[in-house]
């Protein structure tokens, strides 16, 4: 019998599967739970984007496009971000449209570093960060932050993490699982680190139309952050795009152009009938995008004062649809309190620890579900918190 | 303003709704809510809460809908709405709107028969003074009304748990 293993890369070998992978295992062999552990919005694709979609089938455009994505698209994304964000790119040479964000973090990462060099990446943090550094020979280095001063990065954190050996940080605000977000001043003073040591920054903002109490900040819009900063965003969480798989890349022409190269020997361009379907979002999306955003505002609102009412302390997320309860008055750990919920009350939630150390201690719920679930669910685990 | 917009956009889709849970979604507590619905009742802006029902589902005879075309005189002084008010008035009107194009007034009738829309047509709206032809449309089948579709909702295709 061969063992397979052997053929495997050290690299791939090196790295452990996810730990939501694990959850969703669990949680799929259960029936009627109530899923707050889904990172994706609960609304189906509006229907002006799905039918631009369609038509394009219809008009036959199903051959590759530009590497780098439509021109027209391109240009719209360029539009869009100047005018939603403040922040300035050349559709031409300084936009990729990518499959999905996620394809956009590894190439930024592809492009930039070399094995050996440190990434810094602010925890807790989206699941694929650390594991798609390792992946190239990088090493991620975690910048802890914790619910005392609200998941948010401190200039201080970062000092004492950067060594000689540092690239870049990875930045992702509104962030996925805490729902943090940061002020303009708050980020300026890390930028300001930034610029002292000559980093490169990824700022992951594919959650950046979710905020809810002030407008996002985008990094690249702060004051000498444009030339050093790899802007990663997407169509997945505002136009309820996840299934596309599109996202895209902004950066300076040169980081561009290198990571330009990697898609196209990798991916050659993204889906044609996605791209299509992303033009008309940009165009005449943002009026249904914005009665989805105060949807989830009024959510949060709900849930997390109902989180609050039950016992579990949790910060209020400025922005994505995640609240990040702390469960450590239950004195179980993340992945004891997900799993006994799920097997006691048919709850499932994301343990906190599969977003890095960082997490362990809290749960991720979120709140892109209907009204009504959100209710059973709080009923749910208050009923589970009275039994330990 | 911004809060009452968002109350308003809440009753619309679910008029049942406790005024605690708007308070929780709005970031209010319930009595400013109670305060504020009041004001809008007050105001005319609510004229009132209803259920959209598809009667089709429901264990009870179907009625019918008619939608009739109505060409009318108007009238000097009053234009349309003299003959407006004297057909809304009738209990068998649903909804009655002034159209621009090829005719008025736009009258929604429901009725238990075909029959009994017909004599309403026949007896009722085509006698008034003013009215100068009438087209009756009877609705076959409703798929949306009121913002909502009627038939089986999507279904949630997302996975249990999701990065």
């Amino acid at each position: 019998m061969t063992d397979h293993t052997q053929y495997l890369s050290d690299a791939v070998t090196r790295i452990r599967p996810s730990g939501i992978r694990k959850f969703f295992d669990l949680a799929s062999s259960m029936d009627n739970i109530i899923s707050l552990g889904v990172g994706e919005p609960d609304y189906t694709t509006p229907w002006n984007i799905r039918e631009a979609s369609i038509s394009s089938l219809e008009r036959g455009f199903t051959s590759y496009t530009a590497n780098a994505g439509l021109p027209e698209l391109r240009e719209e994304i360029a539009r869009y971000l100047t005018e939603q964000f403040q922040t300035s790119y050349s559709p031409e040479d300084e936009v990729i449209v990518t499959s999905g964000a996620s394809e956009a973090i590894d190439l930024a990462m592809r492009a930039t570093v070399n094995p050996g060099d440190e990434v810094l990446v602010v925890e807790p943090s989206f699941v694929s960060y650390a594991p798609l550094v390792s992946l190239i020979g990088g090493v991620p280095v975690p910048v802890p932050t914790s619910i005392e001063n609200g998941f948010k990065v401190t200039p201080e954190a970062i000092q004492d993490r950067i060594s000689d050996r540092t690239k870049a940080i990875l930045l992702c605000f509104p962030n996925n699982p805490t729902g943090t977000v940061m002020t303009s001043d708050e980020l300026e003073s890390v930028a300001a680190i930034v610029k002292q040591h000559d980093l490169l920054v990824f700022s992951d903002e594919i959650y950046a139309e979710m905020t809810y109490d002030a407008p996002h900040v985008s990094v690249p819009a702060l004051q000498g952050m444009r030339d050093r900063t790899v802007l990663i965003s997407g169509f997945s969480k505002a136009f309820a795009m996840t299934g596309w798989r599109l996202g895209y890349v902004a950066a300076p022409e040169p980081l561009a152009s290198g990571m330009l190269k990697i898609h196209q020997y990798a991916m050659m361009c993204a889906s044609t009938m996605a791209q299509y379907g992303a033009i008309e979002a940009l165009q005449n999306g943002r009026e249904e995008m914005l009665e989805m955003v105060e949807s989830y505002r009024q959510r949060r609102n709900f849930f997390v004062g109902a989180l609050k009412d039950i016992g579990l302390d949790c910060h209020t997320p400025g922005g994505a649809f995640y609240a990040f309860p702390s469960i450590r008055s239950t004195g179980l750990t993340s992945e004891q309190f997900a799993e006994k919920l799920l097997f006691a009350q048919r709850v499932a939630v994301v343990p906190g620890n599969v977003f890095g150390e960082g997490g362990e201690g809290h749960v991720r719920c979120s709140y892109a579900a209907s009204l009504s679930q959100l209710e059973q669910a709080v009923d749910r685990m208050d009923r589970f918190i009275r039994s330990l | 303003m911004e809060k009452e917009k968002e109350l308003l956009r809440l009753l619309e889709k679910n008029g049942r709704m406790p005024a605690e849970k708007i308070g929780r979604l709005l970031e209010m507590d319930r009595q400013a809510v109670e305060e504020m619905l009041a004001d809008l009742e007050k105001r005319n802006v609510i004229l009132g809460y209803s259920a959209v029902v598809d009667w089709t589902k429901a264990d009870v005879p179907e009625g019918v809908t008619a939608m009739i075309d109505v060409k009318v005189q108007p009238k000097r002084g009053t234009g349309f709405d003299e003959t407006a008010e004297r057909i809304y008035r009738f209990k068998e009107v649903k909804a009655l709107y002034l159209m621009s194009g090829t005719y008025d007034l736009s009258v929604v009738i429901e009725g238990a028969t075909m029959t009994e829309v017909g004599q309403f047509v026949s007896e009722k709206l085509s006698t008034l003074d003013s009215v100068l032809s009438t087209t009756t449309h009877f609705q076959l089948k409703r798929y949306k009304h009121d913002g909502v579709v009627f038939g089986d909702k999507e279904d949630d295709h997302r996975m249990v748990v999701s990065p």
